[in-house]
């Protein structure tokens, strides 16, 4: 399970990251997006990783770390995912106005000369 | 600590929010918002000043108010903490803002919507990163800070607004993912996220987690640094500051120094001197990086031909001249470079809403400057609508007009006899002092940031000089610019605040030296952050209040001697490093 979250993060963050140097506004957004992506699964990585760990506390037993998941990783992770969904709702704007104003959809706001 | 005195500590995160708050639900009622937006820009100063004097008259070096919510032990909840550092930066925002919406309200506050309410979010965000206690409520806090800073900067739209908008999203985002990179791998190697539980943490760590720990503090110092504009993750600064409205670029030069303060608080916390094996980490690459930043901000200077790429240069050189000094790791330099901030804020501040006078009276083309200015398509047709007069010319305006310049000029360069000087004199004194009373040698880092801050400043002068003679001897000619006293009385304040800071260096640079020994020696911080506050320790029996928690230990066990002050309860509910499946 390591290997798949690492290269999930992975692929994820590379992608993401290719996409963020690319010249076209949308490939930025998508390439934040994925970046996001990334980053909250490391985070929650962060918390380590457990298969079949109850999410609070198992049934009829008390807490202790030793048998549930780490629950402040994903708090983390929600107020993460909730800031940058309207992070990127409110660059989806910018963008928009940008290829409005500019009239190309390029991130300096006109072609590069060839 | 009387109980109504500590609910002081919140006033300036639900002030600003409350006022936001209530300003987007009058939807188009522009002069109701003014008068609650002053009203509460005017309390938040007034708070401020007051948790100054408070957090100046707690004994030694403990905070003055560390505000629990809800109560919640700190290693659990959430914890605002007030002590000299915060309340002066508080302060600072605040001023900056008061002046920076005072000037919007002639005309700029007509030209997009919703100027009010982004400015007391842009405010709350500020006022909550200097406060908070802990790393992702500084994340969150950053984010309110950044979203509202993207509004300002939008602000007016525009091509050039939205352009450069575009960038300093694109960028912000990238770097608060950094941020929350750096802080969940901190959280993975310590298992605490709150600023004086990790403190305490660090000296105990593996060697493993302390790679782990580093490593995040490595990402989450970049964040910062993207945000105090370093060379080389700096280049947006003057372009975004140059592009966004007068007030809104005044009040941006603060978010700089948020990144200033971050890592002067963090760096300080869990890299100090009591960091065990790592202490000092990183400090090389801020003073290595400071002086690059300088080199870059005075080359910048120099090469800057129009008047807000120029005031964006400065805030690179101030950048860089803190970033020299914290990277120092002198308690002494610490404080000169808090005295700096003191200084340089509201005069970065005052000269960006200067320029926007200045540029208004300027005949389009008549100078060489103007020309170049044009050539590199900086002249945009907003000037027409945006330009417009406002008010008459009032007598003596050149004349006030030009002692503000200068004013700005000598802050700026850090020339005798305003308080620019003094803070460089109070930076550099230290640093060629203490070796030399001990009779060693000045070691060549400390020579290069002398060398640094002399030519920024020479710099700094002739740019002055050059942009002066132009606008002052060459293009008021026929019209002076038109203003009004709203427009005027901002300047003129953050002026009068630099002059107040050079009668009264003497009080100032104490606190910045309480402030600074206290950053440096956090003991005092943590101990006062982590005690654990009793709870109810048996059913149907009442819990002391706040006063009789500071007399003693608690029932929890919890030690009050450092650093071993982190209760029980918190190191066996935190996951230890050594827990990983």
């Amino acid at each position: 399970m390591e290997l798949l979250v690492a290269l999930g993060i992975g692929v994820l963050g590379g992608s993401g990251a290719w996409l963020l140097f690319r010249p076209r506004t949308f490939q930025v957004i998508i390439g934040l997006s994925l970046l996001a992506y990334a980053v909250n699964l490391f985070i929650f990585g962060m918390g380590r990783l457990r298969s079949n760990a109850a999410p609070i506390l198992a049934p009829g037993g008390t807490g202790s770390l030793a048998q549930h998941a780490d629950p402040l990783p994903q708090a983390l992770v929600l107020t993460a995912i909730v800031i940058g969904f309207a992070t990127t709702a409110l660059f989806l704007v910018v963008l928009l106005a940008a290829r409005g104003l500019t009239g190309t959809d390029h991130v300096d706001g006109r072609e590069r000369r060839r | 600590m009387r109980d109504w005195l500590a609910h002081l500590a919140i006033a300036p995160i639900l002030l600003p929010l409350l006022a936001g708050a209530t300003m987007v639900l009058i939807e188009g009622r522009r002069p109701v918002k003014v008068v609650i937006g002053l009203a509460s820009t005017t309390a938040m100063l007034a708070i401020a000043v007051a948790l100054a004097f408070l957090a100046d008259a707690a004994p030694g070096a403990a905070p003055a108010i560390v505000y629990r919510l809800g109560d919640w032990p700190a290693a659990f909840g959430i914890v605002l903490v007030v002590d000299r550092l915060a309340a002066m930066l508080l302060a600072l925002a605040a001023a900056l803002g008061l002046a920076a919406l005072v000037f919007s309200l002639a005309h700029w506050h007509r030209v997009g919507a919703h100027f009010h309410p982004i400015l007391q979010f842009q405010l709350m965000g500020l006022n909550g990163a200097f406060l908070t206690g802990d790393l992702f409520n500084l994340f969150v806090f950053f984010e309110v800070m950044l979203a509202a800073s993207y509004g300002l900067v939008l602000h007016g739209s525009g091509t050039a607004r939205v352009r450069a908008g575009l960038h300093y999203i694109a960028i912000n985002l990238a770097a608060s993912l950094l941020f929350l990179l750096g802080a969940s791998l901190i959280y993975g190697a310590a298992g605490t996220l709150n600023m004086a539980d990790l403190a305490a943490r660090v000296p105990g760590l593996a060697p493993d987690a302390r790679t782990l720990l580093e490593t995040g503090a490595a990402i989450l110092g970049t964040a910062f640094l993207i945000k105090a504009g370093m060379w080389p993750v700096g280049f947006w600064l003057p372009t975004t500051y140059a592009a966004a409205t007068a007030p809104a670029a005044a009040l941006l030069s603060m978010l700089s120094k948020v990144g200033i303060y971050a890592l002067l608080r963090l760096w300080l916390l869990l890299f100090g001197a009591q960091a065990g094996a790592s202490a000092g980490f990183g400090g090389d690459w801020l003073l290595v990086g400071g002086l690059l930043t300088i080199a870059f901000g005075t080359i910048s200077v120099l090469a800057t031909q129009d008047l807000p790429r120029l005031a964006g240069a400065c805030v690179l050189v101030s950048s860089g001249t803190l970033l020299a000094a914290i990277g120092s790791g002198q308690v002494a330099v610490t404080a000169g470079a808090l005295f700096y901030i003191a200084s340089a804020v509201p005069a970065i501040g005052a000269f960006f809403l200067l320029i926007d006078i200045l540029e208004r009276g300027r005949e389009v083309g008549a100078d060489v400057l103007a020309v170049t200015a044009e050539a590199f398509g900086e002249g945009d047709e907003e000037e027409a609508t945006e330009g417009e007069a406002v008010g008459l010319a009032i007598p003596g305006t050149l004349a006030l007009l030009g002692a503000a310049f200068l004013a700005c000029a000598l802050l700026l360069a850090g020339l005798p006899p305003l308080s620019g000087f003094l803070a460089k004199f109070a930076m550099l004194g230290p640093l060629l002092g203490r070796s030399g009373i001990a009779g060693g040698p000045v070691p060549l880092l400390s020579w290069l940031v002398l060398a640094a801050l002399v030519l920024s400043g020479l710099a700094t002068v002739i740019a002055m000089t050059r942009t002066g003679i132009n606008l002052f001897w060459g293009s008021f000619e026929d019209h002076l610019p038109r203003m009004r006293l709203t427009e005027i009385a901002p300047v003129v304040g953050l002026l009068l605040l630099c002059v107040g800071l050079t009668v009264l260096a003497g009080p100032a640079l104490r606190y910045a030296e309480a402030a600074a020994g206290a950053a440096h020696a956090p003991q005092d911080y943590v101990r006062a952050v982590l005690h654990e506050v009793p709870r109810r320790a048996a059913p149907g029996r009442a819990a002391p209040g706040r006063d009789g928690a500071r007399a003693g230990p608690g029932p929890g066990g919890a030690a009050p001697g450092m650093p071993d002050g982190v209760p029980d309860g918190a190191r066996s509910a935190g996951r230890l490093p050594e827990g990983g499946a």
